[in-house]
């Protein structure tokens, strides 16, 4: 038996559930302090259910909190940033082309150091300690207590990196230091950019991690908890705290996941309509469809793994004016602030009341409404998304999820049929609490007397078995990743090959091993 | 003479890497060198070729090396000024121009980085209107034009300057101090005059003809339209293969990017492979066994979804793609030109045939 969270910028929601049997679910508003949302919702959960919680297993949390915060520029901490590569790539350096805010958020305390390697593994140019030294000690001065550290060519050769950590780590000892070699792949800035975000939500992401122990604890639970990765996959908290970039883009994979769990349907246009935004994603054979190559998160070019979403600013909290709806939304306050719970505000929610959609709150205020020419519109715009989703002009099934469902009649232009399954609601925790599991290997071979092809392959059926002895039914297990990047400097044709597999969890079996 | 700024350099570098065909370097980097020049100096005056005095001095700059280096050892920044000024003190001559040597995400930007940071006007062509990865692939060779002397310079403060017979001693002596500068190096080279330029040693028209693709694909998308069919149907050429890819085997060798992708078809071309082999820019597609397009037509890599070029450096696996093939220009299917780029100088035992040709629509 599982709890499935996800802790929204809106609601946090929770479910119970046992094998494929969705036990109990409940909303509740997320709280300022995080834990406070959770706690109310897992006890309503063991009220509703009559469950003994220890029969729980697993506590899985999905959170947008880290990708939020990157996204509006707050609680984020302000971080040394040091990039090893001088004399070259300071054309270039490091937060170029990040937004301003962002940047200034984080203080822009940034260095350019002499060191990293060439391809082929000699040095740029020798570590300069002094130069680090002084770096650390501007740092300490300006109260910093997280670095990024990014070095040329640390995913063939990681030395710099943690040579360069270690000299910090003399000057600033209770530093977080996050290293790219550990973070990226090849492409200095985009893996870069990834570790600067990375440092400078260490700090929420202790206070994030605490909270949701507190929250566990407060039930009576000693339960072990996982988050939720980027690709669909668990992590420990103990992993999440020193990697919390990992989580980036985890609330749409697991609204999809969610979906395609509830409605049963393997290929399909998701809606997930939530308190202030719509995200739309394809799902093909049962998985979220990739992003390409490049993804902006904040208006910051990282490359990620992640599900193709496309946004638009329509929720249940959104504001009414005329036929137009959105993108100002009511956001958590809508209880309070909504026409039918006493409030002042049109909302999308109230449209729904008053063509008789749903029944909540006080539906004789919005009597007068003419609600019929927003719903148009919101369906209209919510098709429209679909419709650039797609890659043919053929209409495709939608399943619609989320709180903010009740928008949406139950037809769509351009959809086959409209879906909106059981549970529709809590997608996102039902999401959470049917994580994948993966398996991943990463490990230099020396390909003397063996091929490529040999290496590569015997790799992936590590990672499968892997997957697989952390709880993966065998056979949903695929290869998500490879990557092979040949390390020209050690001798017999030597080659890195880092290879992910990623499966549904073997509902089952019990006990579950978080992957990394 | 126009004036290309900051959101000119947006269009051209998607475009340019539309060309590249996969080499000529990483759009993004391409575009963020040329746009800090750009804020720094202000915008560059390009001219067209007929623009150019006959007695005009052109310098085309430009990056050489793998590709795939680029994007983790980015420049310092002044190692392309070092290498385009070691030229023009070399021969005794200031030169009025710059160009560029090949179309390519980052070899279409980087002499806008030349001419905006030294005021001079940039000559709106390129040497082979796509990209190529050696040195004496380039129509001016067809033309007698030498590419030396040519200077090569490294972010350490290292340049050299060569001085060579032909072009293929400059494409093996070039190469092997790009290699020991770490397999990239900025380079400055295939001076010409003005009256060379316009009896047709360069492509006319290049940049302009990035810049159009780059805006056809940001502003076919935008209309929520087919991008990569808006791209088949500028440049004549045709949709190869669309899937999934499934491998990709790369290796740096002897300062090329070498790379064999395998993309397994989905949709109309489910059960088929396409298998692409490159070196910096893809040299062949091969369906199923059979060269379905090969050097010196284009072999172009884009994005699924968003219509964007992909990169040699960027392709990996689980990428959907579409690859499309397009006409080389007119130049390269002459036998000169064939015997410089053509499907049997790179190895491949089989005969060019126009992609248009093989494919008709």
């Amino acid at each position: 038996m599982r709890i499935g969270v996800d802790v929204g910028g809106t609601n946090t929601d929770a479910v119970l559930v046992d094998g494929r049997e969705v036990l109990a679910e409940a909303k509740t508003p997320t709280t300022p302090d995080v834990n406070g949302g959770i706690t109310a919702a897992l006890r309503a959960l063991v009220a509703d259910s009559g469950v003994d919680v220890a029969r729980v297993q697993a506590v899985m949390i999905g959170t947008t909190h880290f990708t939020n915060a990157v996204v509006e520029a707050r609680r984020l901490a302000p971080t040394g940033v040091i990039r090893l590569g001088l004399p070259a790539t300071e054309a270039l350096p490091p937060m170029v082309a990040w937004p301003a805010p962002l940047r200034e958020a984080l203080g822009d305390h940034v260095r350019l150091c002499h060191g990293g390697h060439e391809f082929d593994g000699r040095r740029i140019a020798p570590l300069d300690h002094d130069q680090l030294r002084r770096a650390a000690a501007d740092f300490a001065a300006a109260g910093i207590a997280t670095v990024a550290i990014s070095s040329v060519f640390s995913p063939v050769n990681a030395e710099a990196e943690q040579e360069a950590a270690g000299v910090v780590a003399e000057e600033l000892p209770d530093a977080a230091v996050s290293l790219s070699h550990e973070i990226g792949r090849i492409g200095l800035l985009e893996r870069e950019n990834a570790t600067i975000m990375n440092a400078c939500l260490r700090a929420l992401a202790t206070q994030i991690v605490a909270a949701f122990h507190a929250a566990v604890a407060e039930l009576g639970s000693d339960a072990p908890v996982y988050l939720s990765q980027n690709d669909g996959t668990l992590m420990a908290v103990g992993y999440a705290e020193r990697y919390p970039v990992a989580t980036f883009a985890s609330g749409p994979t697991n609204s999809m996941r969610g979906a395609a769990f509830l409605s049963g349907l393997a290929d399909c246009a998701v809606v997930d309509i939530g308190g202030t935004t719509s995200d739309v994603g394809i799902l093909q054979h049962g998985f979220p469809r990739e992003a390409g190559a490049a993804v902006e998160i904040g208006g910051v070019r990282t490359n990620f793994r992640m599900p193709d979403v496309l946004s638009l600013g329509i929720g249940g909290g959104s504001h009414v004016h005329g036929s137009e709806v959105g993108p100002l939304s009511v956001g958590y306050e809508l209880t309070e602030r909504a026409l039918v719970f006493g409030g002042d505000v049109l909302t999308a929610t109230d449209l729904a009341v008053a063509a008789g959609l749903v029944e909540i709150g006080d539906r004789a205020r919005v009597a007068g409404v003419d609600a019929e020419p927003a719903l148009a519109r919101i369906a209209e715009r919510i098709a429209e998304t679909v419709d650039r989703m797609k890659t043919s002009a053929e209409p495709i099934p939608v399943v619609v999820v989320g709180g903010g469902s009740i928008v949406l009649r139950d037809s769509l232009a351009g959809a086959s049929e409209l879906v909106k399954p059981e549970h529709y609601a809590v997608a996102n925790a039902i999401g959470a609490a049917i994580a994948q599991v993966g398996g991943e290997v990463d490990k230099v071979v020396a390909l003397e007397g063996t091929t490529r092809e040999d290496a590569l392959t015997e790799a992936k059926d590590e990672a499968v078995e892997k997957a697989i002895a952390a709880g993966a039914e065998r056979d949903s297990v695929r290869v998500v990743d490879v990557e092979d990047v040949p390390i020209a400097y050690l001798p017999g044709n030597a080659t890195r090959i880092r290879v992910k597999a990623v499966g549904e969890l073997d509902l089952g079996r019990v006990g579950i091993a978080a992957g990394r | 003479m126009r004036l290309v700024g900051e959101a000119e350099l947006e269009d051209i570098a998607v475009g340019a890497a539309i060309l590249g065909t996969g080499g000529g370097g990483d759009p993004y980097i391409g575009k963020l060198l040329a746009q800090e020049a750009v804020r720094r100096h202000g915008p560059v005056q390009m001219v067209s070729v007929d623009e150019v005095a006959d007695d005009a001095f052109v310098v085309p700059s430009a990056m050489m090396g793998a590709p795939t280096v680029m994007v983790e050892k980015l420049p310092r920044g002044t190692e392309v000024i070092r290498a385009f000024k070691a030229l023009g003190d070399y021969v005794g001559r200031e030169p009025t121009h710059t160009t560029s040597i090949e179309a390519g995400g980052l070899n279409s930007t980087t002499p806008f980085v030349v001419a905006a940071q030294l005021g001079i006007p940039l000559v709106d062509a390129d040497g082979m209107g796509r990209a190529f990865p050696e040195i004496q692939m380039i129509v001016a060779t067809m033309h007698g034009v030498k590419a030396t002397p040519m200077t090569l310079a490294d972010e350490k403060g290292n340049s050299a300057v060569i001085d060579t017979i032909d072009n293929t001693w400059t494409e093996r002596l070039a190469r092997t101090l790009t290699v020991d500068f770490g397999a990239t190096a900025m380079i400055a080279l295939y001076p010409l005059t003005g009256t060379q330029l316009k009896a047709g040693a360069f492509v006319a028209g290049t940049i302009s003809l990035a810049e159009e693709l780059g805006r056809l694909v940001r502003e076919t998308r935008a209309a929520h339209g087919d991008p990569i069919g808006a791209v088949v149907e500028r440049l004549g050429g045709r949709r190869l293969f669309g899937g999934k890819v499934v491998d990709v085997a790369r290796r740096t060798e002897a300062g090329w990017a070498k790379a064999e992708a395998r993309i397994e078809g989905t949709g109309s071309d489910a059960g088929s492979a396409l298998v692409l082999q490159t070196q910096n820019e893809h040299l062949v597609a091969i369906r199923d066994g059979e060269v379905v397009c090969s050097v010196p037509d284009l072999i172009v890599v884009m994005d699924a979804e968003s219509g964007n070029p992909i990169t040699t450096e960027e392709l990996r696996y689980g990428f959907r793609v579409v690859v499309i093939g397009a006409p080389c220009v007119p130049d390269w299917r002459t036998e000169q030109g064939l015997a410089l780029v053509g499907p049997r100088y790179f190895g491949y035992d089989v005969d060019f045939v126009p992609v248009e040709e093989r494919f008709p629509a």
